[in-house]
């Protein structure tokens, strides 16, 4: 019996003899892993780029907003068009549920932000006290807004980092006044450098009280109530109380639509992984078609080698080992792929994670494991065939193929 | 003379009786070999002849067990080959029979050296082992400074050389030579015969199937084929075959 050793510098010398075709053989297979990898890699960091946006709002907090949508399957509304505003009451009513923590009402708007001779148009969110602790903002300097009514105005703000670079450039912000269209406010915080977070630019944002933000938008009505709940069971049962109230106070008509972050969560995951596995059957195809490359490799190295192969059942080798050399020159050859390709799937990775530092591109083990999986397993399955007949052919025959050449 | 044939010594290396091969050339079938009968002892020099087609590659095949007859029987070393599988038959052709062909058939990308240890590899004998006898091999081939040559930086000589000593490296009993000067100049021709004829004088069983006369008679058994019948078998004397060896150390 041949020794492993022995075995495999025969199959890396014969590898080596027809550089072309081991070249050929190898770019396919690489081509092949590094679709795997590299697709997986991007689709599994946009994957976990969304989960990381929705994480930023905590398991327990259920989202209400305005407008009735049926939440069953699919997406639950991003816009509410409602019939019926949430007002501040309503609001402030849900603090009524012991179940209730905190609540923080949000209105958004656009509003031209000066001082001096600077300006700018940017984002603009009317909340209270409590919306920076349940969205986890940290602040860089100063305060965050003042634990006031809610429906008491306020002329302070809170403003993110790049709009304090834009009005103030290196001045200090602190303790100054910016006008907020026709409004004034004195900025009393400056948040720390969060980036963005469910697609809003927190950075260019100016955050003030909300009910100084529903002068300012002339508005009755919220945006979104965050409700912050104690614990995150019984959330459906909460749900259901929350929906009483406000069924009860916009009489007896259900107007609003509770969404929980994780419902959001599930749907884009579902998407997402879906996505991921759609882009990793894409990779596995082009590996398949490698694989059916070096059965034609094999096929041709068998027809071109069978002298070789008659002249070593001649001095005595086995119908098995003969198999066994071209199915492992083939399995080699994956190998050698797969790795090649691996490695150049991850520099390409580390590449685009380089331009894109906020999303985390990175493939998953398993499909890297999987590819090189189904490459070595293709080579092996498809080396076998002709390896088979290349092991079964008479010596005879195998060696006169030459003498008739 | 047939009946010489049919008639075997109990310790004979090979035993043949009744064997026949046919294959169909077209529609037509050949009687490669028709009823052969043939028993040689160990350490005998024979030569196969006869004219193209006769069968003669294909006795050797079969001797060879590169091949398996249609029907008969084929004891080699006293064991009946031809009810072997091909896996046993692989064992016996490994440690029991060394081949040369006309065409070398040597591993193009394989050193001369290398291409000789191919049999002790397939073997599966450790590399220590398999220097220690690959050493005396390439030494006596007069291969030395070429051992680490290509097969296509050689000589045809040198390249039937390297085949020779692959057939004999496992220290087989038997060697099977088709046509092995056919691709060669006679200068060549007749260091290979040499060698040949030394391996036979230090105990090797030699057939040498060839188609020139001169080397044919140097055996001293001879045998002649046509249309895959054995029609002679000659021997010389043992002292015929002595004055023939003196004649090619003469000139
Ligand atoms: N594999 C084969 N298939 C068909 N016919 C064959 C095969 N091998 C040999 N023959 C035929 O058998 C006969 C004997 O061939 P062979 O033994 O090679 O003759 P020789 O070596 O004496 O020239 C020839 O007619 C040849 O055509
Ligand atoms: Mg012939």
């Amino acid at each position: 019996m041949i020794r492993t050793r022995d075995q495999l510098n025969f199959s890396i010398r014969a590898l080596l003899r027809q550089r072309f075709r081991t070249l050929m053989q190898l770019i396919a297979m690489s081509i092949g892993v590094l679709a795997v990898v590299l697709l997986t890699g991007l689709g599994e960091g946009a994957r976990q780029y969304v989960l990381g946006e929705f994480s930023v709002l905590g398991k327990d907090i259920l989202i209400m907003l305005p407008g009735r949508k049926e939440t069953s399957g699919g997406m639950p509304p991003m816009t509410g068009e409602g019939t019926r505003d949430i007002t501040l009451q309503d609001a402030q009513s849900l603090l009524r549920l012991p179940e209730v923590e905190r609540i923080a009402p949000l209105v958004v708007g656009n509003a031209e932000i000066s001082r001096g001779a600077r300006s700018r148009e940017t984002l603009v969110l009317g909340t209270n006290n409590a919306f920076f602790d349940i969205r986890h903002i940290q602040l860089a300097r100063g305060q965050i807004l003042p634990d006031l009514p809610l429906d008491q105005p306020s002329p302070v703000c809170v403003i993110g980092t790049t709009l304090k670079q834009e009005l103030f450039a290196a001045e200090p912000a602190l303790g100054q006044w910016v006008g907020i269209d026709t409004y004034r406010c004195r900025v009393i915080g400056i948040l720390a450098d969060t980036g963005t977070g469910l697609g809003m630019n927190m950075s260019e944002a100016l955050i003030m009280p909300v009910a100084s933000s529903m002068q300012l938008f002339n508005t009755e009505g919220v945006f979104r109530v965050m409700i912050d709940v104690r614990s995150a069971m019984g959330m459906g049962v909460l749900s259901r109380q929350i929906e009483d109230i406000m069924r009860e106070r916009h009489d007896g008509q259900l107007d609003v639509t509770l969404i929980t972050p994780d419902s959001l969560l599930k749907a884009f995951d579902s998407i997402l992984s879906v996505l991921t596995f759609a882009i990793a059957g894409i990779g596995a195809i082009s590996l398949f078609v490698a694989g059916v490359l070096i059965m034609n490799m094999t096929l041709i190295t068998v027809s071109q080698r069978t002298a070789e192969i008659g002249l070593l059942k001649a001095l005595g080798a086995s119908s098995r080992e003969v198999r066994q050399l071209f199915v492992t020159e083939a399995v080699m050859l994956s190998l050698f792929g797969a790795l090649l390709g691996t490695l150049l799937a991850e520099i390409l990775l580390w590449l685009v994670r380089m331009q894109y530092p906020e999303i985390p591109f990175a493939a998953p083990l398993w499909a890297t494991a999987a590819a090189g999986a189904i490459a070595v397993g293709c080579g092996f399955l498809f080396s076998w065939i002709p390896a088979s007949r290349a092991a079964h052919m008479a010596p005879v025959t195998a060696l006169q193929h030459q003498n008739g050449k | 003379m047939k009946a010489a044939g049919i008639n075997p010594a109990a310790d004979a290396l090979i035993r043949v009786q009744g064997v026949n091969k046919t294959f169909l050339l077209g529609d037509e079938p050949v009687h490669a070999l028709n009823n052969i009968g043939l028993s040689i002892q160990a350490g005998e020099y024979l030569s196969v002849m006869g004219p193209s087609g006769s069968g003669k590659s294909t006795l050797l095949n079969m001797l060879g067990l590169l091949d398996v007859p249609d029907n008969g029987q084929y004891w080699l070393n006293g064991a009946d080959t031809v009810p072997m599988s091909e896996e046993q038959r692989a064992v016996y052709r490994r440690s029991h029979i060394g081949f040369v062909f006309q065409s070398y058939h040597l591993i193009p990308r394989l050193s001369a050296s290398e291409n000789i240890e191919l049999p002790l590899i397939l073997a599966g004998i450790a590399p220590a082992e398999r220097k220690r006898r690959l050493a005396p091999v390439i030494e006596r081939l007069g291969l030395g400074s070429r051992a680490g040559h290509l097969p296509n930086q050689l000589s045809g000589g040198q390249r039937q050389r390297v085949a020779i000593g692959r057939a004999i490296i496992m220290k087989p009993r038997l060697l099977l030579a088709d046509e092995p000067t056919g691709n060669l100049d006679s200068q060549s021709g007749a260091e290979v015969v040499q060698l040949l004829e030394e391996l036979n004088a230090d105990g090797i069983t030699l057939i040498v199937v060839t188609h020139d006369a001169d080397l044919g008679r140097r055996a001293s058994r001879r045998i002649r084929m046509v249309d895959g019948v054995i029609v002679s078998d000659d021997r010389t004397s043992s002292s015929d075959a002595q004055s023939r060896t003196d004649q090619s150390d003469a000139p």
